[in-house]
């Protein structure tokens, strides 16, 4: 009896596993999201092991290596100044991916709370929030990013504050829209009707109930971070000289476009594949974790 | 041709109104939208006021006294007293919102430090180039992302299929400004067949000013093609499968037919609606695309207002981009009350 059991169980797991786990078995079965999910892995590896696996210093210069075309000695080649393109490509993983997950953060940590208090609260409270929500939509992203950065100052923590304020009325919107679609739930009045407080409700009962959209959000919106990011880089409001970003390095290179090409392939590609890797697994995410799917 | 019109009368399509006839039709429709377009209106207003109020308190952001800060590096005392009263410093912060406003609605949007011009006239100057730029960029969009969508709708499963979705990643993923640099690279570098920068006005030289904004509006156009393509595919796909449909095809009608007159007609409402949140993805790509191609529009504007600390400019520039967005997807919501007799019940 006992040997039947495990068998049984391990028969049974699908449909008795989490919504979690069912959400990973889903994902695992998209090629495109695993690819973007083993990009993404990739990326955070080169961030992290940067100093091992670019020794060369991304800042020296070398006045005896300007625009040096690739070579076994410099992968990538050298840019205007004879700094290696490789190094400067690996180091500048670390600005993207930092903007990347830091300015979602900031618009979570702003977009979900708010969110949750309009969609819960609803009321004068929802009136307020939706139209200074319907303001900051009024504003496209990116010039409210090169706004907010232009009065912030330049530097790669402003650039990251804008881009992440910016980026907020998503999340409050896509919030609260969910909120109010969980709220009138019968678990949710259920657990009203045994007593529990208001703020209890919204915490334990009705945020954990609306995570998976906001996941699928973050995913891809740290994918338009990245671009935003390098966006506000390439117009040098960004990461500053010369600590290394994909789209300042860009800007630089567009200057020497006619006789040193390699120094805009290079940082383009990373963008390329940093932005469609996160578009993958946020599309990934969004089928698996999509209710309708089941 | 009276085949055709008789199809649409029987048609089952349930975005169709009822059947009426025309001479009642006509003023109701017009009434109709005059109370959609007073209702939006209304809502419309105070957002425009809350985003003045954002973009005013942009300044506010300025650490240390905005007046020395606006006057530039040299902070000529002359120049400071008379920003100091020119932007109320000393009286209380709604006052000087009132006052910001009240200039605002007179068409003072502040001057330019830089050039001592006023901002209205700048932005005026440089709008026209901007708005071509669009134009050809969001027509590009059209020609390419519509045909695409419908292609891999009907086609799903097909290489065709799979290669729309491609192109939609590539989109999405691709910097425009990264685009930019690799189409001067190779139409410009090493082909030579287009100017890498520059503008010409279309008066001057009509075929100079499309070879200099070809390319700059096919690098804007890319990323809005694909999220069109998603929109149209999503959109055709769901169409593709209604009842009616299967009823026009039942009835003996050309796929052509019912593809174009019976499926995209009602699939344009969600493309009409999704298409116009990307008029803010247009505004913005404008910004880094005039600054790859050297074009003297209202993004290079921004721009360079930012780096020459003009921030009345700045504060200029996004109210007019955020007022235009507004407009524009306005007109987008017109647009869909117009093709959608279901928000006019």
């Amino acid at each position: 009896m006992s040997a039947v059991l495990p068998s049984v169980a391990a028969k049974t797991l699908p449909s008795d596993a989490g919504p979690w786990r069912r959400a990973w078995r889903r994902l695992q079965r998209r090629r495109g999201a695993l690819v973007g999910l083993a990009c993404v892995a990739m990326f955070i590896v080169l961030a992290l092991f940067a100093p091992w696996l670019a020794p060369q210093d991304p800042i020296a210069t070398s006045w005896g290596a300007i625009r040096h075309a690739p070579s076994a000695e410099h992968w990538f080649g050298t840019d205007e100044i004879g700094r290696d393109v490789f190094a400067r490509v690996v180091w500048g993983t670390r600005a993207s991916l930092l903007a990347g997950v830091v300015s979602v953060s900031i618009s979570l940590l702003l977009g979900v709370p708010i969110g949750l208090a309009a969609g819960f609260l609803g009321g004068w409270v929802d009136g307020v929030i939706s139209r200074v929500t319907d303001a900051f939509l009024a504003c496209p992203f990116l010039i409210l990013a090169i706004a907010l950065a232009a009065f912030l100052g330049p530097s790669l923590t402003n650039a990251m504050i804008a881009i992440g304020v910016s980026a907020t009325p998503v999340f409050v919107r896509l919030t609260r829209a969910q909120v109010q679609g969980v709220k009138v739930e019968d678990y949710i009045e259920a657990a009203r009707a045994v007593g529990n407080p208001p703020l209890r409700i919204a915490l334990r009962h009705v945020l954990p109930n609306v995570t998976a959209p906001l996941i699928v959000q973050a995913t891809l919106a740290i994918a338009s971070a990245v671009i935003a990011e390098a966006s506000l880089s390439f117009l040098g409001l960004g990461q500053q000289p010369p600590a290394p970003s994909w789209g300042s390095m860009l800007n630089t290179a567009k200057n020497f476009i006619d006789n040193a090409p390699w120094m805009a392939v290079w940082p383009g590609l990373a963008i390329f594949l940093l932005v469609l890797s996160f578009n993958l697994l946020g599309d990934g995410l969004r089928d698996a974790l999509d209710p309708r799917q089941r | 041709m009276e085949s055709a019109r008789s199809d649409d009368r029987h048609s089952t399509s349930p975005h169709r109104p009822p059947p009426v006839t025309p001479r009642r039709t006509t003023p109701r429709r017009t009434t109709d939208m005059l109370d959609y377009l007073v209702k939006r209106l209304a809502t419309l207003v105070p957002t425009l006021i809350l985003v003045s109020m954002l973009i005013f308190g942009l300044q506010q952001l300025l650490p240390g006294d905005p007046a020395k800060i606006l006057a530039g590096e040299e902070q000529d005392p002359t120049v400071v007293a008379y920003l100091r009263t020119k932007l109320h410093l000393d009286e209380p912060l709604p006052m000087r919102y009132a006052y910001w406003a009240g200039g605002v609605l007179h068409g003072d949007l502040g001057e330019s430090i830089r050039n001592q011009q006023p901002v209205l006239e700048l932005i005026v100057q440089k709008l026209p180039v901007t708005l071509e730029l669009a134009l050809l960029a969001f027509a590009i969009a059209l020609v390419i992302g519509i045909p695409a969508g419908i292609v891999s709708a009907i086609g799903r499963g097909s290489a065709w299929d799979y290669a729309a979705n491609v192109f939609a990643l590539w989109g999405l993923s691709t910097p425009n400004f990264w685009l930019g640099i690799l189409m001067i690279l190779l139409f410009s570098v090493q082909l030579g067949w287009l100017p890498a920068s520059g503008y010409v006005s279309p008066f001057e030289d009509l075929r100079a000013n499309l070879a200099a904004m070809i390319m700059p509006a096919f690098v804007l156009g890319n990323a809005i093609a694909a999220v069109l393509m998603r929109h149209t595919r999503s959109a055709m796909l769901q169409v593709l499968s209604a009842d009616y449909v299967r009823t026009a095809r039942a009835k003996g009608l050309n796929e052509r037919t019912v593809v174009l007159k019976h499926a995209l007609r009602n699939a344009l409402t969600p493309i009409i609606t999704l298409g116009a949140l990307e008029l803010g993805t247009l505004l913005s790509g404008a910004v880094l695309t005039e600054q790859v191609f050297t074009i003297p529009g209202f993004g290079k504007l921004i721009v360079d207002a930012v780096f020459n600390r003009d921030y009345s400019v700045v504060q200029g520039v996004v109210l007019v981009t955020a007022s235009a967005y507004m407009l524009l997807n306005l007109l987008a919501d017109l647009a869909q009350f117009a093709v959608n007799p279901r928000l006019r019940r």
